[in-house]
């Protein structure tokens, strides 16, 4: 079976609340697949769905070509790691991790042997007798990502594992993730609201907004290709446009004219016009597309972030070239970094 | 640190209300009527047949507590599970009787366990015929249950209620079923609820005198009654006091006992 989990038309409704809408979704099987999207989107009710905790008011759950959708969670081979760890407090390290084995009656010599492999995989040996209230918050994630892959579950579902973690250890914790991932060899299925999370570690990229999925692809398909304004919004930085196409490879907005690469739009359709801050040029007044005003000037580290006022839109700049707040500038967009899309709802 | 003068009050109040009137027991414990530093109390106690009855008191304590804790949890499990409403009317419904005077509700007990009382009519409606629970151990111990519930329920249930859902669902997760959860994972993250409860349950039920006396009239008598006796009707005070002292002291005992099993686990009871 070439996917390991497979989302049937899942439809989902907590009361009169839809949380998903007739979800199709097919996870290969090994890959690193994210659940990308704000707060409610239902990228967590997927997980939980995936996991067992929900069962779905209407569709099938595939795992592995069987149909769980009524499997309890206890019978699944999936392991899901939390939010906040939710480790046993009252008992040690080891016994944590010991405890799926425990509940499967597995020979005392086993489990010793596998929760010691799993230790050393997370990097945590010597562990085994310290209290869980002992350790810092990325040594208890470690430990909940151990006592769940102690199971050999087909898949693992992470529900936003890093988000109790200050950024260094994140970082760290990343990158930790994606070679535990590629070590044990298994569908990791990761639900996260960050996009930097997303788009560092993932194979695939799931984006949702309100129960539905605007996009699924490649991490770097997801940022240079959106596929509508929604995602281009959420993923990175953005400025969305007005624009209308006249004809193919034509594009107008901001009172003139642009060459630009897409085509198959109808004729003076009403377009969403999006363009990356970093992808826009600054340049003097004369030598510009676009002539503006600079009305903010913050400066962010590798760049300075600036709010460039054309008269009818304000565009915003990523560049390491400084200017000053009241300068005019001329900016330039080449059609490569000119991205049109349909507009998704009525405006 | 020094403490804050706004703390002085207390201190006042600690003195006043705890310190004295706990010296002054001390003080009738270790003397006799002579006013002599002695233990003969003491020796008077373990010799005597009290010491029959602070056993039998012990285990009619530790009986109702035991009643306690099986009746109580399951309670403290249901309004704890409860949706929210439900909740909060179920808690009213348990604290409702606390509200009541305390004799009060075990004179009402008589009315219900004496020989013409609501029980005996109940039995004799549906053709059971009579039932002669009162002045027994029975309706003791069911005064206490009745009487001490919900100060089992109460930190049971404060436990059970914050108890973090998600270690339940990896519990889960991890191939625990409904029984398994329980036995693993929800009953030992209790334990600081239940320890509380058995303290709670256990202190006032090895020193009632109220209930042993109007439930089990002079057929079940308690070390309680037997210490009311010293002061009320003999006058003996220094045996009294002696006596009082020894029950403190199995009381400090039991709670550094179950301190000790708690160990520096993080608390979530009333201990």
């Amino acid at each position: 079976m070439d996917h390991s989990i497979e989302l049937m038309d899942v439809y989902k409704r907590f009361g009169d609340t839809e949380v998903l809408q007739r979800m199709n979704l097919a996870i290969k099987d090994k890959e690193f697949l994210t659940l990308l999207g704000p707060s409610g989107c239902g990228k967590t009710t997927t997980l939980r769905l995936i996991a067992g905790f929900e069962t779905p008011t209407d569709g099938k759950i595939l795992l592995h070509g069987e149909d769980v959708s009524r499997v309890p969670a206890h019978k699944r081979s999936v392991n899901t790691v939390f939010q906040k760890y939710a480790l046993f407090t009252h008992m040690n390290v080891f016994e944590n991790i010991a405890f799926g084995l425990r509940i499967k009656k597995r020979p005392e010599n086993e489990i010793k042997e596998r929760v010691h492999e799993m230790l050393r995989l997370v990097n945590l040996k010597g562990f085994e007798n310290r209290r869980t209230d002992s350790l810092s918050g990325g040594q208890q994630q470690r430990i909940a990502i151990a006592r769940a892959l102690v199971n050999e579950p087909d898949v693992l579902l992470l529900d936003e594992p890093l988000g109790a973690l200050d950024l260094k250890l994140r970082q760290g914790m990343q990158r930790e993730l994606k070679r535990i991932q590629e070590s044990v060899g298994i569908t990791f299925v990761y639900v996260t609201h960050e996009q930097e999370e997303a788009l560092t570690m993932s194979d695939t990229v799931v984006v949702m907004n309100e129960g539905r999925i605007q996009q699924i692809g490649t991490p770097i398909d997801i940022y240079n290709e959106p596929e509508n304004a929604f995602v281009a919004d959420f993923i990175g930085e953005s400025n969305i446009i007005d624009g209308v196409m006249p004809d193919d490879f034509r594009v107008v907005f901001s009172g003139r004219e642009f060459i630009c690469v897409d085509k198959g739009f109808a004729k003076n359709e009403a377009v969403d016009v999006v363009v990356r801050p970093e992808d826009i040029e600054i340049s003097a007044p004369e030598h510009g597309m676009l002539k503006g005003r600079v009305s903010s000037v913050v400066f962010k580290g590798v760049h300075y972030e600036m709010m460039v006022d054309t008269g009818d839109f304000t565009y915003m700049i990523h560049s390491i070239v400084e200017r000053k707040e009241g300068d005019t500038v001329g900016l330039s967009i080449i059609p490569e970094y000119i991205h049109i899309m349909r507009k998704t709802h009525v405006s | 640190m020094y403490p804050k003068r706004t703390a002085y009050p207390y201190y006042l109040y600690l003195a006043i209300f705890i310190i004295v009137p706990l010296l002054l027991v001390l003080y009738f414990a270790f003397t006799t009527s002579g006013g002599q530093l002695s233990l003969t109390n003491f020796d008077r106690f373990l010799t005597s047949q009290y010491l029959g009855i602070l056993w039998s008191s012990i285990r009619i304590a530790l009986l109702s507590t035991v009643l306690c804790l099986l009746i109580g949890y399951p309670i403290a499990w249901i309004i704890a599970n409860s949706p929210l409403r439900a909740k909060s009317t179920l808690l009213l419904l348990m604290v409702i009787p606390m509200w009541m005077n305390f004799l009060l509700r075990t004179y009402a007990w008589m009315t219900i366990l004496s020989r013409n009382g609501l029980l005996n009519q109940l039995l004799g409606f549906l053709g059971l015929g009579q039932t002669d629970i009162m002045f027994t151990e029975t309706a003791v111990l069911l005064g206490m249950v009745y009487n001490f519930l919900p100060f089992m329920v109460l930190p049971i249930y404060s436990v059970l209620e914050k108890m973090d859902k998600s270690v339940l669902e990896a519990a889960r997760d991890l191939g625990a079923d409904s029984k398994t959860v329980f036995r693993k994972v929800i009953f030992p993250l209790s334990l600081p609820g239940v320890i509380s409860g058995i303290m709670m349950v256990f202190i006032p039920a090895i020193s009632t005198f109220e209930i042993s006396l109007l439930l089990g009239g002079n057929k079940v008598n308690l070390i309680g009654n037997v210490i009311e006796q010293q002061f009320k009707v003999t006058g003996d005070w220094h045996f009294g006091s002696a006596m009082s002292t020894i029950l403190m002291a199995m009381m400090i005992l039991a709670m550094l006992v179950t301190g000790r099993v708690e160990g520096s686990r993080e608390g979530g009871g009333l201990f």
